[in-house]
């Protein structure tokens, strides 16, 4: 039986039909037309469909939309500024090299996100800590973590969230 | 490194224009080009792809049995399921298919037998992913179990009671033997002689984006559209119209963005053939997504071998002989095999110089998913061996193993027994680089118990010499576009899986052009909007597709520059082409136009300019009239040139757990130039913990049965961040291969090729262990440890 319900999605709210046991990853893919949200293993394990829920790291693949209503959600898209300026995070991404076959990459960036969020400064352990659950089969991680310190360092610089 | 180092190319008092080695395009740091649309979640990969009236295709899979005859399919309830468009099973598209066409002996779907578990028997068409999936489990078959194979050596001992292709009596699909000098002879001369044994496993690449193709047949022109993630296209683009049985000419393959690939894609795969014969049934786009089991179903991970090795110096610690036997393990169909069979061969006569060499392989059919092309291939598993007994060798010799190396290493014009030549090599420096750079000789067997440093080195080709069926035509085709609308354009179907050849062609197209790298569009990853290129294998693109820009860029210069001196009133031959301008180089102050001043005049005459440029690679082998002999050897395995690296591994081994801890990686690569020391670091980086997964950690699992135990992320380990070792990634920068474009060679496998030798020769550091047979999982680390222990009681 499938039901309307509303989604908060990079601060719009779509309407959208969903079955009860629709998972979040396949909704914002397929209805919503996100393609950002990459399905890399659809059991929780190699972080690609990584989205923020009110402002944590969620994995979309484990989630049910329907569970998700009232909640603040934000996809890759919903990080750039509105005039397509890149987000400090993915600007670092870019400059470094951190990006190769870009799979893991929105993944990545939002787990990025959600650290920095909390923990504007971490050290490497806690860049390593925060990135654990999200594979990246081409970059052997260095880069991106090179990444995420100069982006912590960028948005402290001019105070971005 | 990272960061673009103009003064390492600038030869004193040479000018700009008599050095080719003075860049401003090539060697530059630039982003690439497609990250700001992937770091935005813009970037369109196939599954993101949705076409009016698309449908979705799904693949029913033997999941029982590994061998089993297929006694009867019954499609019936699922056609009638509402929803369901089509069925299709194996007789409906019987042609064999395989990227070498003289093996090949898969198809699409199984016909009479399923050769391993998971083999696809069924697919389906319907409206929707939960319909197709229903509709598969509806598909009922009967199946008649046969005993399973999963051994190579059980394989070749049982071939009279099971054969596992009716072709192939042994169950062998190809064996050789290959004798260059005298191996017996030189043996017997040998002071120090080691044999050892050595077994891989059976990793999978990982990419992580799954598998997805999108095919829309036109029932009204005739014509196939085939979207796909591929690193194939070419290859790809021929199976399907064999299979389909359509001409080329009416088939279009186009990749969008690739999400990974490493040799994975590097071969037909079947939700492509069904996407196609399944759209042609119905006239509608139908889409093939895998999940992450049926990628392990589909497989084509890394050839399990099987390796005996005698190597044999003389008193001085020159090598004199190797002896090589590799019995690999195929799985269920040919594939890359005999491909991967002969590299293997190959890769004993490089890095180091040896007189005298013997292989003897087989590649054996067993009833596991078949294996394929895994970044390095036929490369890392030899090396394993080859490195580790080099560096007990030294040991016996009472050498250090750099000193071993060093001695034996080639150089520079050197020609191998097999008549494989390497017209360039910096390996001696890359090792000399990486021991001073990680204090290797300070610590090397100076460690306390449970630490340790290991060193080991590896080379690999920069593409192949021969196309995988017979043709001579060029590998790869480029055709450069300059005019006053588009710019500059340049065509080329090479296919960027992530590594960055559109930039890197960008970059070597401004170089060869004069002009800005960001001046130049690439069109690329589609066979009808691009011309001719290979594939994305055998780190062959940057080489290939350099050389390929290089020629018709060459013949758009030439053009320019005509038109130039009649506008600056000079000789055509005096004309440089630098940073945007055409000047004399004789008179710059005074005779100088801006490039895109000439472009204009020339479209405005003569009409948009355009050239094509070719790679064929050099070829080895060949009939000798003078002797009426076929030159032996130098087929697979030879290259226009090579890339060579050495990586030293430091551990730290748990006792109490026997969890094997990197710490930090030296690396030192001989690249030749780097078209982007960025992109190139990140391969380096990438390999290092690529293969430090597949040694540690990685390895496919079978029940005795030969039923996958591991066909998903949760129980198949791959490396994490948590797993990343320190890196010190010392590529030489001063690298430069006069024979190669812009000076450059592969880097994308190269790298690879050390690490598991590396980190073993640093576990036997550590803790005195020789291992011979990887994943090395903390449950072997105790074992040999309690061994070792009960051994010294």
């Amino acid at each position: 039986m499938k039901q309307l319900i509303a989604l908060n999605i990079n601060e719009q709210i779509y309407e959208v039909p969903v079955n009860p046991w629709d998972l979040l990853a396949d909704v914002i893919r397929n209805k919503v037309g996100l393609i950002g949200t990459k399905k890399g293993c659809e059991q929780g394990d190699c972080g690609a469909c990584t989205v923020l829920i009110d402002g944590q790291a969620v994995l979309s693949c484990l989630t049910l939309a329907i569970a998700c209503q009232d909640k603040k959600i934000t996809t890759i898209e919903g990080l750039a500024e509105q005039d397509g300026q890149l987000h400090p995070i993915q600007q670092s991404f870019v400059d470094r090299g951190a990006v190769q076959c870009g799979f893991c990459t929105s993944g990545m960036i939002l787990s990025s996100k959600a650290l920095l969020g909390s923990n504007p400064k971490p050290d490497l352990e806690e860049i390593k800590r925060a990135l654990s659950g999200n594979l990246c089969r081409c970059t052997g991680y260095k880069k991106i973590i090179e990444a995420v310190e100069a982006a912590s360092e960028t948005m402290s610089k001019e105070g971005v969230k | 490194m990272g960061v673009w180092d103009k003064e390492q190319y600038v030869r004193e008092g040479v000018p700009s224009f008599q050095d080719e080695r003075k860049f401003t395009q090539v060697g530059r740091s630039v982003p690439k080009v497609d990250s700001p649309a992937k770091v935005k979640g813009e970037a369109v990969y196939t599954d993101d792809m949705v076409l009016p009236g698309m449908v979705y295709g799904r693949i029913k899979r033997c999941t029982e049995y590994a061998h089993a005859k297929i006694k009867k399919i019954d499609c019936s309830k699922a056609l009638a399921y509402p929803g369901v468009l089509a069925v299709i099973t194996g007789e409906e598209a019987p042609n064999k298919w395989g990227i070498m066409p003289q093996v090949g002996n898969e198809t699409v779907l199984a016909i009479d037998k399923v050769r391993f578990n998971g083999e696809g028997v069924a697919a389906v068409a319907a409206v929707d992913e939960e319909t197709a999936e229903a509709a598969c489990d509806l598909i009922e078959v009967e199946y008649d179990p046969l005993p399973v194979l999963l051994d190579p050596f059980e394989s070749l001992q049982r071939a009279k009671e099971i054969q596992i292709h009716e072709d192939a009596p042994d169950n062998i699909l190809h064996e050789g033997e290959q004798n260059y000098g005298d191996v017996d002879k030189a043996f017997a001369g040998c002071e120090y002689v080691l044999e050892r044994e050595f077994k891989t496993n059976m990793p999978h690449q990982g990419f992580l984006e799954p598998h997805a193709a999108l095919a829309n047949y036109d029932p009204q022109s005739g014509h196939l559209r085939l979207w796909s993630s591929s690193q194939i296209a070419h290859y790809l683009h021929r199976q399907i119209a064999d299979v389909l049985e359509m001409p080329m000419n009416k088939i279009r393959v186009t990749v969008p963005t690739v999400g990974g690939g490493f040799g994975g894609k590097g071969e037909a795969c079947v939700n492509e053939f069904a996407a196609c014969l399944l759209s042609r049934k119905i006239g509608r786009p139908v889409k093939v997504t895998f999940d992450r089991s049926e990628v392990f179903y589909t497989n084509k991970g890394r050839h399990p071998c099987h390796m005996k090795m005698k190597i044999g110096l003389d008193k001085d610690g020159y090598i004199q002989a190797v002896d090589f036997d590799n019995t690999l393990d195929k799985g269920a169909y040919a594939g890359w095999g005999v491909v991967v069979l002969f590299y293997s061969a190959s890769m004993i006569h490089l890095p180091y110089k040896v007189p005298n060499a013997r292989f003897r392989g087989r590649c054996v059919y067993t009833n596991k998913p078949s294996t394929g092309s895994m970044r390095g291939l036929g490369g890392v598993q030899p090396r394993f061996a080859m490195e580790c007994m080099l560096d007990e060798l030294a040991e016996m010799a009472g050498i250090s193993p750099f000193e071993l190396k060093m001695k034996n290493a080639v150089e520079s014009g050197y020609t191998a027994v097999n008549n494989m030549y390497v017209p360039h090599t910096e390996y001696k420096r890359s090792l000399q680089k990486a021991v001073e750079k990680s204090g290797y000789l300070e610590k090397h067997g100076k460690l306390p118990f449970g630490k340790g440093i290991g060193l080991a080195g590896g080379y690999y080709i920069t593409g192949t010499a021969y196309t995988l069926y017979m043709a001579y035509k060029p590998h790869t085709s480029v055709l450069l576009r300059v005019d006053t609308e588009g710019g500059v354009t340049l065509h080329c179907s090479a296919v960027d899986i992530g590594q960055g050849s559109n930039t890197v062609m960008a970059q070597m197209a401004a170089e060869a052009l004069g002009i800005h790298f960001e001046d130049v569009h690439i069109q690329s990853h589609d066979t009808e909007l691009g011309t001719f290129d290979l594939g994305t294998f055998a780190s062959r693109l940057t080489y290939a597709t350099g050389i390929a820009i290089r020629d018709a860029a060459e013949q758009i210069n030439e053009k320019l520059k005509e038109i130039a001196a009649n506008l600056l009133g000079c000789r055509a031959d005096h004309l440089a082409i630098k940073d945007r301008k055409i000047y004399s180089v004789f008179e710059a102050e005074r005779k100088s136009i801006e490039w895109e001043k000439v472009v204009e005049v020339a479209v405005n005459t003569v009409g948009s300019l355009a050239a094509m440029g070719h790679f064929s690679p050099p070829r080895r082998r060949g009939f000798d009239l003078t002797s009426g002999k076929r030159a032996q050897g130098a087929n697979i395995g030879h290259s226009p040139t090579f890339g060579f690296s050495c990586q030293i591994f430091e551990v730290d081994v748990d006792l109490e757990t026997g969890k094997i801890k990197v710490t930090r990686v030296t690396e030192s690569g001989d690249m030749g130039t780097m078209i982007n020391p960025m992109a190139a670091d990140g391969q380096v980086e990438g390999s290092i913990v690529y293969n430090l997964g597949a040694c540690l950690y990685e390895e496919q699992y079978f029940d005795e049965n030969g039923i996958h135990l591991n066909p998903n992320f949760q129980d198949y380990k791959m490396p994490t961040i948590m797993d990343m070792p320190e890196m010190d990634i010392n590529t030489l920068t001063d690298s430069y291969d006069p024979t190669a474009p812009f000076g450059a060679k592969e880097t994308g496998e190269g790298a690879v090729q050390p690490t598991f030798p590396a980190l073993v020769n640093a576990i036997y550091d550590a803790i005195g262990i020789r291992f011979t047979e990887v994943p090395i999982t903390p449950e072997k680390v105790l074992k040999a440890l309690k061994e070792k222990k009960e051994a010294n009681e």
